[in-house]
């Protein structure tokens, strides 16, 4: 593998014209129609990939307007997509739309200004405005946006001050005191002859959820690994890239080959699947510096079961008292082709009864910051999804994106289900983590 | 706002109606190869509506045409003549399942999967089912009389729809059949609208006959060396008193596109392929599958797998779904044409098709459901060539012949649509075509509803 990166430059963004090949594999099957959460909230064929990816064609031949120019109809059809890729695995000709989208939307921002995709907002960052709206919207997140989150966040886009009425409807977590990074070091020591990782927490995990992150790392030691967390991390740029903010990714790019790029580690692990989407998966997409960072990125599903860790956590004692679990797949490890590992985990886990629900596959509905501007899209997106953890009879949902168990939280909330939604890592406790000592 | 916008916002209110570029666009396909933009698209919620949007368009003389998931390959669903679309996709409720007359009341939006799936846990069934069940609506199946592999025991979209509600050219609102199996009063206006693909009226509420699901199944796969003993095997298993769920066949071509993208091996000596199904109550069904090879057995099988489990018989599924994407992938273009001929007639149909390949010098793939003769054929070619197009129209003519001649038909599943209404008199005598025509023009004087489809434009009355 290379790991020499000496320029540090991010590489570029795709722009409309480079998808003109795979615009023109579409075939109008209309098959997408069965994946597309955005479709099942609207049902108009401007919701669905397939009316998505003619507005590119008709665009590419000139029958609609570009960049600022582009109708206000078509926009909104852009606008109404969680880029969750759900649509290309169902594909018969693997069109990405999600990408496409994409391009769009940077296409349209960077001429008319991220407001005009309907989706980001731009006047977020570091806005004085911006500022003052926090004191009058007094919401949980206000303290967490005004002093410790950085401006590049993603979690800006996702919970921006000014829509704090829909933000107000959604279970969030009350922000933690001490971010990751405060709370663990750079660099922990592991065994000889055990792998170097690295941990890309992402926004939420050092924000919000520190002790996900702390309880990700804490497996990584045990398992023997060196760990690193480089504090120079950033976003991963998901959000920015959801809101079409191209030169916002392009820097967060940046910053990431610089942060990790010295350490020469043999993976980059993400416990959160739009992360590990948005290093790896878009990364890629970019070329230069970024692609090679790119390579490296595994979800934490993948990198355990590949260190054996269902086959420990299997041999242990099943608990007497289990609770019933179901799992969730984020569109982001679906999309990868990541549904065994975490499975695998589920059902290893001594106590968890592991049961499958229908639908487990079906977007919640999130979508970055997708539920921000289109709310009841996407809590209706959410209300499918908690049929069928009811049917199911699940405890608990078990996922592995923060952003996933904020939507199912909320979802399962207004169904009034007694289930709850946790990430995998909060599974594991004191007797799991024993288990996977090296001896 | 234009005038037509206008009218009809004041039918469905302002953000059901629109007429923007965008959406004209994306409202100007389906899963077919034509192209026509709308004036406006309209998204109805109820039968009144329908009602209402189908008088404003008989009083301004504009052309409506019924849309539901887009997914025919007929070109049904396109503005033609241009007018309005109008989709059906929000009338989407289940509104009954009737466990103890098995039967379910639907609105036409409703797609087949979702409806399989809820009667499915209650312990029943809805057979139809196209290939495009995941997307396809029960309006739409059965406005095109949607069949899929099941069809051989369980028959079509037709053998199921019990009664209609239908909006009538007119704008009336009328009801055929009913919720009884038995029912002969007064014309049968059911069998009418189902397969009319929205010429003659719009289903606004379609009300299905279950039966109870099947409990088990069993899957085989039989590789074959020649496609002459794949043929035999299918008449010796229907003469042999077994009817089969499903009976798929594929030929050498198809399972060469195949080949590689299955976790199938798929043996290189192999000339066809057959994939049988058989369902009932399980203790029944190892025996119905040892049938099967009995009666198959010396007819050039040179391997066979049976599933013994669920996955085994998914890996199976998983290789007959592998076919239509790979089948495209050959070619940048790609014909899709779904005829049908008595069963008995299959060897010879792929003979022709065969001659008629190397004759044209255009590579054709086969595959379907062999067991009630309905064949796809895909004619794989560039347009981009000089000339292409020309031969494919050739080909395809000549194919159709085929077909006719052997008793068959030019449309198994499809439809006409706006793509074989040149061939129709292919098949159909002028009086039938007159015949039909009387109806639509009674029905429809003024051609309001999906006009230019079936039939074709520039004789007598258009
Ligand atoms: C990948 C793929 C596989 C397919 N496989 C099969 C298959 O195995 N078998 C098969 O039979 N077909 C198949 N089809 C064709 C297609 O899916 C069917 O014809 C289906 O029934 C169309 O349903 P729809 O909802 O998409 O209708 P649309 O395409 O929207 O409309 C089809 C026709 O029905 C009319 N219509 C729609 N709704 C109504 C209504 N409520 N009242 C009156 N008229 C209405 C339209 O005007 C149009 O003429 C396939 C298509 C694709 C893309
Ligand atoms: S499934 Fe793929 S090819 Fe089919 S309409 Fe959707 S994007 Fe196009
Ligand atoms: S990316 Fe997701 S929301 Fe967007 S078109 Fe595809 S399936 Fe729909």
């Amino acid at each position: 593998m290379n790991n020499v990166l000496v320029q540090k430059t991010p590489g570029r963004h795709n722009v409309l014209e480079d998808f003109a090949d795979a615009i023109q594999r579409c075939v109008r099957c209309g098959a997408c129609q069965a994946y597309c959460p955005a479709w099942s909230a609207g049902r108009r064929e401007g919701d669905v990939a397939r009316g998505k990816v003619a507005v590119a064609a008709a665009m590419l031949a000139g029958e609609l307007g570009r960049g600022a120019e582009l109708e206000s109809a078509a926009r909104q059809d852009i606008s109404l997509c969680l880029m969750c890729g759900s649509c290309t695995c169902g594909c018969p000709n693997d069109v990405p739309t999600a990408e496409i989208v994409g391009a769009i939307r940077r296409e349209v921002a960077a001429e008319a200004g991220l407001s005009a995709v309907g989706v980001g907002v731009a006047a977020l960052l570091g806005s004085k405005t911006l500022m003052r709206g926090v004191a009058a919207a007094g919401a949980a997140l206000a303290p967490l946006m005004m002093e410790k989150v950085p401006e590049s966040s993603g979690l800006r886009l996702r919970f921006p001050l000014d829509r704090l009425p829909a933000v107000g409807e959604r279970i969030l977590p009350a922000p933690a005191g001490k971010s990751l990074f405060a709370r663990l070091p750079e660099r922990i020591e592991g065994q000889p002859g055990r792998p170097k990782v690295a941990f890309f927490a992402g926004c939420a995990i050092t924000w919000l959820f520190p002790q996900i992150g702390e309880k990700m790392v804490e497996v990584l030691v045990r398992l023997g690994c060196t760990v690193y967390l480089p504090k120079g991390q950033g976003c991963c740029g998901m959000p920015a890239l959801s809101s079409g903010d191209g030169p916002l990714v392009s820097r967060l790019a940046s910053a990431n080959v610089r942060a990790f790029a010295p350490l020469n580690v043999d993976y980059i692990i993400t416990a959160c699947a739009s992360c590990g989407s948005g290093i790896g998966e878009y990364y890629h997409t970019m070329g230069g510096d970024s692609a090679i960072l790119a390579k490296k990125v595994v979800d934490f599903t993948v990198f355990l079961e590949e260190e054996g860790v269902c086959e420990r956590l299997a041999a242990l004692p099943r608990a007497v008292k289990r609770q019933k679990v179901c799992w969730h797949d984020p569109c982001h490890l679906k999309n990868r082709g990541i549904l065994a590992p975490p499975r695998h985990l589920l059902a290893a886990l001594p106590g968890v009864d592991f049961v499958e629900m229908e639908g487990a596959s079906r977007c919640c509905g999130l979508g970055g910051t997708f539920s921000v501007h289109h709310s009841e899209e996407s809590l209706l997106i959410g209300e499918k999804k908690v049929e069928g953890v009811q049917e199911c009879g699940a405890e608990l949902v078990a996922t592995a994106c923060p952003g996933c168990v904020m939507q199912l939280e909320t979802s399962l909330c207004r169904a009034g289900l007694p289930a709850r939604a946790v990430h995998l890592l909060e599974l594991f406790g004191e007797a799991e983590l024993a288990a996977l000592a090296n001896d | 706002m234009s005038s037509l916008e206008r009218r009809l916002a004041a039918v469905v209110g302002r953000n059901r109606v629109t007429t923007t570029k965008t959406d004209r666009l994306i409202y100007g396909f389906d899963a077919g190869r034509g192209r026509f933009l709308p004036e406006a698209v309209v998204y109805a919620e109820s039968a009144e509506e329908v009602a209402a949007v189908m008088r404003l368009a008989g009083e301004l003389k504009v052309p409506v045409v019924p849309r539901g998931a887009g997914s025919g390959l007929t070109g049904g669903a396109l503005a033609v003549h241009g007018g309005i679309v109008l989709s059906l996709t929000r009338m989407n409720r289940i509104l009954e399942i009737d466990t103890e007359n098995l039967l379910a009341v639907v609105q036409p939006g409703v797609v087949t999967a979702e409806l399989q799936a809820q009667v499915e846990k209650r312990g029943l069934f809805y057979p139809p089912d196209p290939a495009s069940k995941e997307f396809s609506t029960i309006g739409g199946n059965v406005a095109e009389c949607a069949g899929g592999p099941r069809c051989v025991k369980y028959g079509v979209t037709r053998d199921y729809v019990l009664g209609l509600e239908v909006v009538t050219p007119a704008g009336e609102i009328i009801h055929t059949g009913g919720r009884t199996l038995k029912n002969v009063v007064g014309f049968d206006l059911t069998r009418l609208f189902v397969g009319c693909e929205g010429t003659l009226g719009i289903a606004t509420e379609i009300t299905l006959r279950l039966l109870p699901k099947p409990e088990a199944k069993k899957t085989m796969l039989l590789f074959f060396s020649s496609i002459d003993g794949a043929a035999e095997s299918v008449s010796a298993i229907i003469s042999a008193r077994i009817i089969p769920a499903t009976l798929e066949f594929m030929d050498r071509a198809t399972l060469a596109c195949i080949r590689g993208r299955t976790e199938i091996d798929l043996p290189e000596e192999c000339g066809a392929a057959l994939i049988v199904e058989v369902d009932g109550c399980r203790e029944w069904l190892d025996g119905e599958a040892a049938r099967v090879m009995a009666v198959v057995a010396g007819r050039d099988v040179i391997g066979s797998v049976v599933a013994e489990t669920e996955e085994e018989s998914e890996r199976i599924w998983q290789m007959r779904r592998a076919v239509s994407p790979a089948v495209r992938e050959q070619a940048p273009d790609c014909f899709n044409e779904d005829i049908v001929v008595p069963r008995s007639k299959i060897p010879q149909m792929i003979r022709r098709l065969e001659t008629l390949s190397v004759e044209s010098g255009l590579p054709i793939v086969n595959f379907g459901h062999a067991g009630d003769g309905n064949i796809h054929v895909y004619i794989l070619t560039d347009l981009r060539e000089a000339g292409m197009e020309a031969r494919v129209d050739a080909l395809i003519e000549q194919v159709f012949a085929a077909a006719v001649e052997l008793r068959g038909s030019i449309s198994g599943e499809h439809g006409v649509g706006l793509a074989k209404a040149r061939y129709l008199d292919m098949e159909l005598s002028p009086d039938t075509i007159a015949y039909m025509r009387t109806l639509k023009r009674a029905l429809d004087p003024d051609n309001i509803l999906n006009p230019g489809k079936i039939f074709l434009r520039g004789r007598d009355d258009e």
